[in-house]
């Protein structure tokens, strides 16, 4: 029941992506070199302000992505053990650690050169480790920091007060005074509304993306096809390319959505993913599932840098207030563990999956702390087939591939067998009406 | 051990064995004698005086030690999450969290926020709030915030309570915490001035003390043990002077304190049980008292591994401490899987290498017994001091 066969999953979106990529790099490998003398802001990925920084001209810095790409390329580990050198423990979060290393390696990555920051901009949405990171960063590197403390939600409804969204406009305006001061150029609030309403189009379009793989088949795996889409939204976001971009995603997956295609020859199952991916071995990783025919209709991990798909849009009316309410409500860090279960039910739902499957990465505490409890619920309380696995997001001595292999194939035979009774079931109970 | 030739402080006597015992006699106690209900604090910092402004009696979630077998909460947290998280969950599914009407939560760390979130779902008849503390030290707008964010808190736990808080209920606790935190910084100025007047156990049980009982009835006992230690004729023994770090959140078992100051060390600063004593001076009672607790957070507090303070490097305080309390040494004593204290570590340990400060890393489970290894490994690390 199960396939081998080599799955080229690369499309037209997948090129674009590395051309912009490319192009990206290639503006901070300039930087670094001193070929431009733009400025750039190092912040992460969880409900930012990147809008700002685009206004001002300055390019962002992701770190996170850095040091994902550096594990794709199985170059991470020897930079995370670098770090341990320096007293960092097994523990730690393997981002930071392979950040730490790549700082210590004159931040050379195979994909570019990534300058000092002239500022260290700490949003600190949820993730707590973002806060020692940043510090780490500032310590060794001497550069400028500020953190952006951004309230956890606290509210039944999943709504921030007004206390708190004041809290964060206020430090949003006073970042616009230390950005004002790097760059030396007042704010430009005609430039800031063009590129939070650039913000707003791909958020409408990456919504329409999303909505396609509530089709069968699924046009496209929304875990892994996703991560593709997921590098432009983040490191280009309000920007032209961004919305050139995904006006050219939008329109290829909703032809293959038209066209009845999908990733795979054959979706057998529908799956919602929870957890980052482990990206030194992703081609592996997604491989194990591939060959169930299990396509991921959903997944968490695409909602690290924003929810769109239940109807947010920045707003270049209130760039601000936008921005704030994003940083605020809009992104699965900064939303309570229950509030995680309840958007996983949704998908399940209402993008009609046959089960769940979480990746639990030691790395990140934020996503895995506690995912036995949601097994629980969602094998308890919703009834939904669920599959728990570890492994890492960027150490890769924490994947452990025969093993994995065994637990999903488990899973999926599992499933298969349930499907098989369950028709056998209702064939017998159809031929008694009779 | 040092006791047996000094006084005996009669309040670490009497409350040896109860200040780990989870199934909190003292907080029973007190719950029977005044009929008044209780909050219990998860470490680190919880601003208890809300409260207990509300008529409960804050009492500290310290895990639960070495004192039970987890059966239920390692299936809702994976293995390479700290014990305290665990734990804590597994006193609620024992049971063992009877005495408590509410819980507090803070934004401490990922697996304390999560932590939270299954408490909430999986106990939903037990009232439970989250603080979000800032982490924006420099921000005009963070006493703003963070006096609303207090204002929220306290509204919840007078709902709990049936007390709603008003200015002068929170400015009354704001005295009496006040007046026992005064008497723990005098603790901590005796044991630094002479250590071997006072041992780390018994100022570890006298502070324990204080996070489960009301102020005003521990205020007095620790200063009755003050004024006997200080009465105390105990001689120096040759032992080197060092600051205990790490152990912020998650609790070291009593016996391994112990056991560090008997393998040759004189404990004379540390960060046990940091959240209650946390003001480094005493919290402004007129005013607005909320606006009070808030500014007295962001600008009168001691530094802790949980409060991101980008004014001051912790590095940079922990040398501070080492000198203002002339300590030969740093150990560093780090509660296992705890990502807060272990990314301090890094971060210590190049500014005491930098500043040619001794130190020794050493990691710990609330759920240990067996202290020979640790033990060993200061003796080595002090005899390496004093005789090389």
């Amino acid at each position: 029941m199960t396939t081998d066969k080599a799955i080229h999953y690369q499309g037209h979106v997948h090129e674009l992506q590395k051309k912009l990529m490319a192009d990206y790099y290639a503006q901070l490998t300039a930087i670094a070199k001193g070929q431009s003398s733009t400025k750039n802001a190092h912040l992460l990925i969880a409900g930012n302000p990147v809008e700002l920084i685009r206004a001002f001209g300055m390019i962002p810095v992701f770190p996170e992505v850095n040091v994902l790409q550096l594990a794709v390329r199985k170059q991470s580990l020897p930079l995370i053990q670098k770090a341990e050198e320096l007293g960092y423990a097994v523990d730690n979060c393997a981002y930071v650690k392979a950040d730490v290393g790549l700082y210590m390696n004159g931040y050379q990555a195979p994909y570019g050169t990534v300058p000092k920051a002239d500022l260290l901009l700490c949003n600190y949405v949820g993730c707590n480790v973002y806060l020692n990171w940043f510090e780490h960063l500032a310590e060794l590197t001497g550069a400028p920091a500020v953190n952006i403390d951004v309230p956890f939600i606290r509210s039944a409804d999943g709504e921030p007060s007004t206390a708190d969204l004041h809290y964060v406009v206020k430090q949003l305006e006073e970042l616009v005074a230390r950005l004002e001061e790097i760059t030396g150029t007042s704010l430009d609030y005609g430039k800031l509304r063009r590129t939070v309403e650039n913000s707003a189009l791909v958020g409408e379009m990456w919504a329409e993306i999303k909505d396609l793989t509530k089709r069968r088949p699924a046009p496209y795996d929304a875990y892994f096809d996703s991560v593709t889409m997921m590098a432009v939204l983040y490191c280009l976001r309000g920007t032209d390319e961004a919305v050139t971009f995904f006006q050219a995603a939008r329109a290829e997956l909703t032809e293959r959505a038209a066209k009845g295609e999908g990733p795979l020859p054959e979706e057998r199952f529908r799956v919602v993913i929870e957890g980052p991916p482990p990206w030194p071995f992703l081609r592996v990783f997604r491989d194990m599932f591939s060959r169930w025919g299990a396509v991921a209709v959903a997944s968490t991990y695409s909602t690290v840098g924003g929810i769109w798909e239940f109807g947010f849009r920045h707003d270049p009316q209130r760039p601000l207030e936008s921005i704030a309410r994003h940083m605020l409500q809009y992104n699965l860090c900064n939303r309570t563990f229950l509030q995680r279960y309840d958007q996983m039910a949704r998908y399940v739902d209402e993008w009609d999956a046959d089960a769940v499957v979480i990746h639990s990465v030691k790395s990140c505490r934020l996503f895995s702390a506690g995912q036995g409890d949601m097994r629980e619920y969602f094998v308890r309380e919703r009834e939904v087939p669920t599959l728990l696995i570890e492994s890492d997001l960027e150490d890769p001595r924490y994947f452990s591939q025969a093993q994995l292999r065994n637990r999903v194939d488990a899973f999926f035979e599992a499933l298969a067998q349930r499907r098989l009774t369950a028709a056998s079931d209702a064939a017998v109970a159809a031929g008694g009406r009779r | 051990m040092t006791l047996a030739t000094v006084v005996p402080l009669d309040v670490v006597e009497r409350y040896r064995d109860s200040v780990e015992d989870r199934t909190f006699p003292t907080v029973r106690e007190w719950r029977a004698r005044t009929g008044r209900m209780v909050t219990g604090c998860f470490p680190v910092y919880a601003p208890v005086e809300l409260a207990y402004a509300a008529g409960m009696l804050p009492v500290g979630l310290f895990g639960a030690g070495n004192q039970i077998e987890m059966a239920h909460a390692d299936s809702r947290f994976q293995s390479f999450i700290c014990s305290i998280v665990k734990s804590t969950l597994e006193l609620a599914f024992i049971d063992r969290l009877e005495p408590f009407d509410a819980l507090m939560f803070e934004s401490i760390c990922d697996p304390a926020r999560n932590l939270a979130s299954v408490m909430a779902r999986n106990f939903p008849q037990r009232p439970m709030t989250y603080v979000h503390l800032p982490q924006n030290m420099t921000s005009p707008a963070a006493v703003d915030y963070l006096a609303a964010e207090y204002q929220r808190v306290a509204d919840e736990l007078g709902a709990v309570s049936g007390h709603p808080v008003g200015a002068e209920d929170l400015r009354r606790a704001l005295g009496a915490y006040n007046a026992l935190r005064a008497q723990l910084r005098a603790l901590y100025r005796l044991r630094a001035a002479s250590p071997e007047k006072l041992s780390t156990a018994e100022l570890y049980t006298l502070v324990r003390l204080a996070t489960l009982g009301d102020p005003i009835d521990v205020e007095p006992l620790i200063a009755e043990s003050i004024v006997t230690a200080l009465g105390r004729e105990a001689r120096a023994k040759d032992r080197i002077r060092v600051v205990v770090v790490g152990s912020f959140c998650e609790q070291p078992p009593l016996e391994l304190i112990a056991g560090i100051e008997e393998s040759g060390c004189y404990v004379v600063d540390d960060d046990f049980l940091l959240g209650w004593r946390l003001m480094k001076g005493s919290v402004d009672e007129t005013g607005d008292p909320f606006r009070a607790l808030a500014r007295a957070y962001l600008d009168g507090s001691l530094h802790a591994s949980t409060k991101h303070d980008l004014r001051r490097p912790r590095a940079a305080a922990l040398i501070d401490s080492v000198r203002a309390t002339d300590a030969a040494a740093v150990i560093f004593l780090g509660a296992k899987f705890c990502e807060p204290g272990l990314f301090d570590y890094a971060l210590y340990r190049k500014a005491l290498d930098e500043n040619a400060v001794p130190h020794l890393f050493l990691e710990f489970e609330e759920k240990m017994w067996n202290y020979d290894k640790i033990r060993t490994e200061v003796e080595t690390f002090v005899e390496s001091m004093l005789f090389t």
